[in-house]
């Protein structure tokens, strides 16, 4: 996940604008190989709501970076799972109109609670890091989804590393649900 | 579909003997010895004792056989082999021709069904090769519509005579019924009778549910649900479908939820912080006790069958590993030693093992083990086996198995403790997260 400098998100928001797949962007100052992609917005102006506005929930999830990925057993975060949350962090403070749900998940490889509760770590790991970069703790909630909803279903590593994952997902402002 | 309440008035009548006295002859089956060759038994059509009753003798003959052949213990003698019939309940039995096909057991029956629905179910159980009767012959009386539980009834008193054990016949399952691929998996909750029939649907689809467990006299049942975008505990009464969740804080999840041997009291998890705990609440007053205070994860408790303990799954460890406490609270015991991770224990209703799921070298188990740790045995292996419960007679364990890939699919198993007889139990679809309630009364 590459980490966005708010200096550059008008520049990235323009060699983005055709743009609606959930590929990261390699390039650590956040220019696109080839400037304008062409179709659709010439002239750089920004859809409002699309991913290539940087205000808005779908850039979060596509540029920012929605989720963080998890070794085997583990709850730690990895070197690349800070860098994606440091870029949440700072669109959280950018945005303070959202709340945000963070989604805790494990893949299939474990018994049906202990899954849940390790899900639970997960989500509550990734709470505490926004905490420490400056997220206000009202806007975050966690939820832990176990083995419930796995995004890969083909039983093998390569599926089951997508599945043991920490999904921040952003909500519309207002008062917590209990 | 609305519950059908089978009132049946169990043993009304013990059956005057037939010959002599019953003697306990050498009719009987040792369930814990080595390899067993089922017992032959002879089951012909129950005799009807009015014209109603005509398709019932023949349905109940075959529950009852159905459910004998399908512990692996007995071995039905075809009625093609019969030499004489069962024409009348009174009639004496030809030992001599029951004996020439070697039918070593003999299970006669009669039915009356009169106008107004009422049933009435009677057997006998025949040594043959004592010539003497097993016991005495039995007479129940319930409604039409709990014709199955009669033939169940019957089987789990023939069963019981030969084995010496409990019976487990007359019992129903919960579980979750499953459709859709694995990555939009649609749960529900689901009650029917232990061998598949009369599923009932208790839930929607519309939202996760987990793990349902009965209460002790299986009127209830606990279970966790999404519905308001967060797992919560719920109780639901089994006749009336109705559900209520209980109190737990609302921002943290609550999961993993028994019943107290009283029925009175719920063992559950809580998650704070990232952290999971066991607590037990009182549910009169809705006040809950805290357990455990570990900053590990303990989770999936299950009461000792008189109430005094409780054994857990806990990574305090490192690895999920399973610790009996006392029910208050307290220190916690290690049970599990051997190679792999373990979790979802359950001690057995006549309190003398505890059945778990193991995970090893990347294959999941189906254990028991002693509630000391000790005499560990592995039950089965597969991709993914997890999730026991146990049968009203602590003699056999059903399960969840699902398979692996993207076609995989969830069904339910059983095994008895020897680690025979394994086999899929019939569901319509997919299924998971069984429990198994006690015997109806």
């Amino acid at each position: 996940m590459s980490f966005l400098p708010r200096a550059l998100l008008l520049v990235a928001a323009l060699s983005i604008a055709a743009c609606t797949n959930a590929d990261r962007f390699a390039d650590g100052d956040g220019l696109n190989g080839g400037g304008l992609n062409g179709s659709g917005t010439a002239g750089g102006s920004i859809v409002p709501g699309s991913a290539n506005d940087p205000t808005s929930p779908a850039y979060f999830q596509q540029a920012v970076g929605d989720r963080v990925l998890f070794l085997v057993d583990q709850s730690t975060l990895t070197d690349q799972g800070r860098a994606t949350l440091d870029g949440q962090a700072q669109w959280l403070m950018a945005n303070a109109d959202y709340q945000a749900v963070i989604e805790g998940h494990a893949d299939e490889q474990g018994t049906r609670e202990y899954n849940l509760a390790l899900g639970a770590r997960r989500a509550n790991t990734v709470r505490e890091y926004l905490l420490t970069k400056g997220v206000a703790g009202s806007r975050l909630r966690t939820v832990s989804y176990g083995k419930e909803r796995p995004i890969e279903i083909c039983s093998e590593e390569s599926c089951y590393a997508k599945n043991r994952r920490a999904v921040t997902v952003i909500a519309a402002g207002g008062t917590p649900v209990s | 579909m609305k519950h059908i309440s089978t009132m049946i008035v169990a043993a009304l009548v013990s059956l005057l003997p037939m010959t002599a006295a019953a003697q306990t002859g050498p009719l009987r089956i040792e369930i814990t010895e080595g390899v067993i060759e089922p017992l032959p038994v002879a089951i012909p059509d129950f005799v009807p004792e009015n014209p109603a009753a005509a398709q019932l003798a023949a349905q109940l003959a075959r529950v009852v056989a159905s459910d004998l052949t399908g512990t692996g213990l007995f071995r039905e003698v075809p009625s093609s082999a019969f030499i004489s019939n069962v024409t009348s309940f009174s009639a004496p039995v030809q030992y001599a021709d029951w004996k020439a096909i070697n039918a070593q057991a003999l299970v006669t029956g009669a039915v009356s069904l009169d106008g107004g629905g009422r049933l009435t179910v009677k057997f006998r159980l025949y040594d043959v090769f004592s010539g003497t009767e097993l016991g005495s012959g039995l007479q129940f009386a319930g409604t039409e519509a709990g014709w199955r539980r009669m033939a169940h009834k019957v089987a789990d008193a023939v069963y019981s005579r030969i084995t010496g054990e409990g019976g487990y016949f007359d019992s129903r399952v919960v579980y979750v019924s499953e459709t859709g691929p694995k990555d939009d998996r649609r749960k529900r909750l689901a009650i029917m009778d232990y061998d598949g029939a009369n599923v009932q649907y208790l839930t929607d689809s519309s939202s996760i549910v987990l793990a349902p467990r009965f209460s002790p006299t299986g009127d209830r049942v606990l279970y966790t649900s999404y519905e308001t975008g967060f797992p919560r505990i719920y109780v639901l009464d089994v006749a009336s479908v109705g559900r209520q969740a209980i109190q737990t804080p609302p921002g943290n999840m609550a999961f993993a939820p028994r019943f107290g041997p009283n029925g009175r009291t719920v063992l559950y998890s809580l998650e704070q912080g990232g952290n999971t705990d066991l607590y037990v609440m009182d549910i009169g007053s809705g006040q809950s006790q805290r357990l455990t205070s570990a900053p590990s994860i303990e989770t999936a408790p299950s009461y000792s069958p008189d109430g005094s303990r409780i054994v857990f799954e806990s990574d305090r460890s490192g690895t999920p590993q399973l610790y009996v406490m006392p029910a208050g609270g307290g220190e916690p015991q290690r049970i599990s030693f051997g190679q792999g991770r373990y979790g979802t224990p359950v001690w057995s209703p006549r309190g003398d093992l505890i059945a778990f799921t193991k995970q090893s070298k990347g294959r999941f188990h189906i254990g028991v083990m002693r509630t000391d740790g000790s005499e560990e045995r592995l039950l089965t292996a597969s991709f993914l086996d997890e999730g026991p419960t146990w049968a009203p007679n602590g003699r056999v364990i059903m399960f969840t198995r699902e398979t692996q890939g993207a076609q995989g699919e969830s069904s339910l198993y059983s095994v008895d403790i020897s680690g025979r007889n394994l086999k899929k139990v019939r569901t319509e679809g997919g299924a998971s997260d069984p429990a198994w309630s006690p015997l109806q009364n």
